[in-house]
């Protein structure tokens, strides 16, 4: 138990004192994860409203393959994207390997199949008769996709949660194309690899503590949001 | 709403040829169906019929697989966001959003942009004409079934619209509640002047909304006419048994003085005030509601009653609150609607021989269409 009772205080030392790179890989971890939330919302929203309204041929084949890239492994992902960037890459021209944008890129990829596909499950339970209701109250196409996502919305708001959990803990994808450069690509994923590798477990669990106190924090004021209530009751 | 209003107005909505198939089933298969303007029209038909799928291709709100629909004999599309906007429909479950009353009628004004004085004195104006003055500020989820059908048909009145859609809006009441509702939305609708289209599985509830009705089965309108007529004169047997009724009797009329026209159906004459041409073939039925039984060799009250028959009970079926009896005479058929009480005094059981007593104006008669084809 000694080893878990120094980490904590490690980590709390670490947390209260700001020492070293604490806040700044705090703030990219969020940075990263956060802009990467956010680009696969705007990706992944449309794609799952759009599952989740038509009936098209193929509709199945489609979401098997959303809900399939729901699972891709980060480390695949990352190999992918870093291929990509590399120089000898079709994007390799960008320079953009080992920066926050790469891992932003990497992370946008596992995290809007996430959206989509839960969003696909959230749009499709709304009920038919309240579209043709909107619809029949004289309410566009774009009207009615919003107020059929705000009908929908704590299922909008699970599927983005799920997008950011399951990036914000990643940590394949992001250590691959990022390189966890000190200052530079350093999140705290990617620091908790470093320290363990090292043979700093109490550094390394203090990573991991912030880790889940962030995720928790972002997740209540998510979870908030999601049940601020909901857009119809009868 | 008056006959003279419906029969001076031109067709405000028609569909022509309309063909809907979902995985190459046909479910709506109509040539042609018209509303006038200003009249309420209702589909009658059990569940399953095509009713709401017709309803929503003449509602622009889902595409036919083939025909197309016309206002003010103009065609127009699903797509068509300002036909749209000239229609307006209450469903089965109001979806009232959450709110006040208030937000929830004036929904449609706010897509349409309507300024907020403007919003407030419609919706101000639209509440009091559906029962509910006073009402905005209440929260919609607190509301009743029947007061959640009434803020939807507001939300739907309250955009004035040229067509008005009603699916089933009564089905989830409760038998009392959708008698007084059904009675206050045919006032409602009367008051308003709007052509519409109401959709219903119950005849009860046609019969006292609609100036028209089209009855509908496996995805074709098989009858379409005036309401006491299509509920009064059934083509056939399965129109019969929708109905409650017996299948019409085919008749020639072989005499017609003082308004009353005597009408031969095989063995069995019966009199109408009616009016068709002396030679014309005819069906003619009568209303089991409508007709009174008495025992056998009774001395019958003084009545205005003309039609007096010998018969004999060939079926005796509880209804309901009453006794569905089925009648026979010379081969034809019709039935009588009696209390559980007198079905008991009069003793009635297959055999049983009775006499049927029902006015001359309770009996419909039209022309008998297929034999004249």
């Amino acid at each position: 138990m000694h080893v878990y009772t120094q980490a904590i205080i490690e980590a709390f030392s670490l947390i209260f004192s700001g020492s070293g790179d604490v806040w700044p890989v705090i703030g990219l971890s969020l940075a990263v994860s956060g802009t990467a939330t956010l680009i696969a919302t705007a990706i992944g929203l449309p794609i799952g409203y759009f599952l989740g309204m038509s009936r098209f041929a193929g509709r199945g084949s489609l979401i098997l393959l959303v809900n399939t890239a729901m699972g891709w492994p980060p480390v695949v992902i990352g190999l992918f994207v870093y291929m990509a960037l590399s120089r000898t890459g079709p994007l390799g021209d960008l320079g953009l390997l080992f920066t926050p944008q790469a891992m932003v890129i990497a992370q946008v990829i596992l995290a809007a199949p996430l959206v989509a596909g839960v969003t696909t499950a959230a749009i499709a339970s709304v009920p038919r008769d309240l579209r043709l209701q909107l619809r029949a109250l004289g309410a566009s196409r774009l009207q009615e996709a919003f107020e059929v996502i705000k009908e929908s919305r704590r299922g909008v708001m699970a599927a983005v949660i799920a997008g950011f959990g399951g990036i914000i803990s990643e940590v394949g994808a992001v250590s691959i194309v990022g390189g966890n450069i000190q200052g530079s690509t350093r999140v705290m994923t990617t620091a908790i690899v470093f320290n363990v590798n090292r043979g700093e477990f109490g550094l390394a669990m203090a990573w991991g503590m912030v880790l889940l106190g962030i995720a928790l924090v972002a997740n209540a004021a998510l979870t908030m949001l999601q049940q601020a209530g909901s857009v119809y009751e009868r | 709403m008056s006959a003279s209003l419906v029969e001076r107005a031109a067709p405000a909505v028609r569909a022509e040829n309309v063909r809907v198939a979902y995985r190459g089933r046909t479910v709506v298969d109509v040539p042609a169906v018209e509303l006038a303007s200003g009249e309420t029209y209702a589909l009658l038909g059990a569940s399953g019929a095509g009713k709401s799928t017709l309803l929503r291709v003449l509602g622009l709100l889902e595409r036919p697989t083939a025909g197309r629909v016309l206002f003010d004999g103009s065609p127009v599309a699903a797509g068509d966001l300002v036909a749209r906007r000239r229609i307006a429909a209450v469903f089965q479950k109001p979806y009232l959003l959450r709110g006040t009353v208030a937000d929830n009628v004036a929904y449609g004004l706010r897509l349409r942009s309507v300024n907020t004085q403007e919003r407030a004195a419609r919706v101000t104006a639209v509440l009091e004409r559906v029962g509910l003055a006073g009402w905005q500020d209440r929260s919609a989820l607190t509301l009743s079934g029947g007061e959640g059908q009434r803020v939807a048909l507001a939300r739907a009145l309250v955009l004035e619209p040229s067509f008005l859609l009603l699916d089933e809006p009564l089905s989830y009441m409760d038998p009392l509640l959708k008698r007084s509702l059904s009675r206050e939305f045919a006032a409602i609708l009367e008051g308003e002047h709007i052509t519409s289209l109401y959709v219903t599985h119950d005849q009860d509830e046609a019969a006292v909304v609609a100036d028209r009705i089209g009855i509908m089965r496996d995805g074709h309108i098989v009858s379409e006419g005036e309401t006491d007529t299509v509920l009064g004169l059934p083509a056939d047997e399965w129109q019969a048994a929708f109905v409650g009724m017996e299948p019409s009797l085919r008749g020639r009329v072989v005499a017609c003085s003082e308004g009353l026209a005597e009408v031969e159906c095989g063995g069995v004459t019966i009199f109408s005030t009616a009016q068709q041409p002396i030679g014309t073939r005819v069906l003619v039925a009568v209303r089991p509601e409508d007709v009174t039984l008495y025992e056998a060799g009774a001395v019958l009250p003084l009545s205005s009653a003309r039609n007096h028959l010998d018969v004999t009970v060939s079926e005796v079926r509880p209804q309901g609150g009453s006794v569905h009896v089925t009648l026979e005479r010379a081969g034809a058929r019709f039935a009588a609607a009696v209390s559980r009480a007198a079905a008991a005094e009069l003793e009635l059981k297959p055999g049983t021989c009775a006499i049927a007593v029902f006015k001359a104006t309770a009996v419909r008669m039209r022309t008998d269409d297929r034999r004249l084809a």
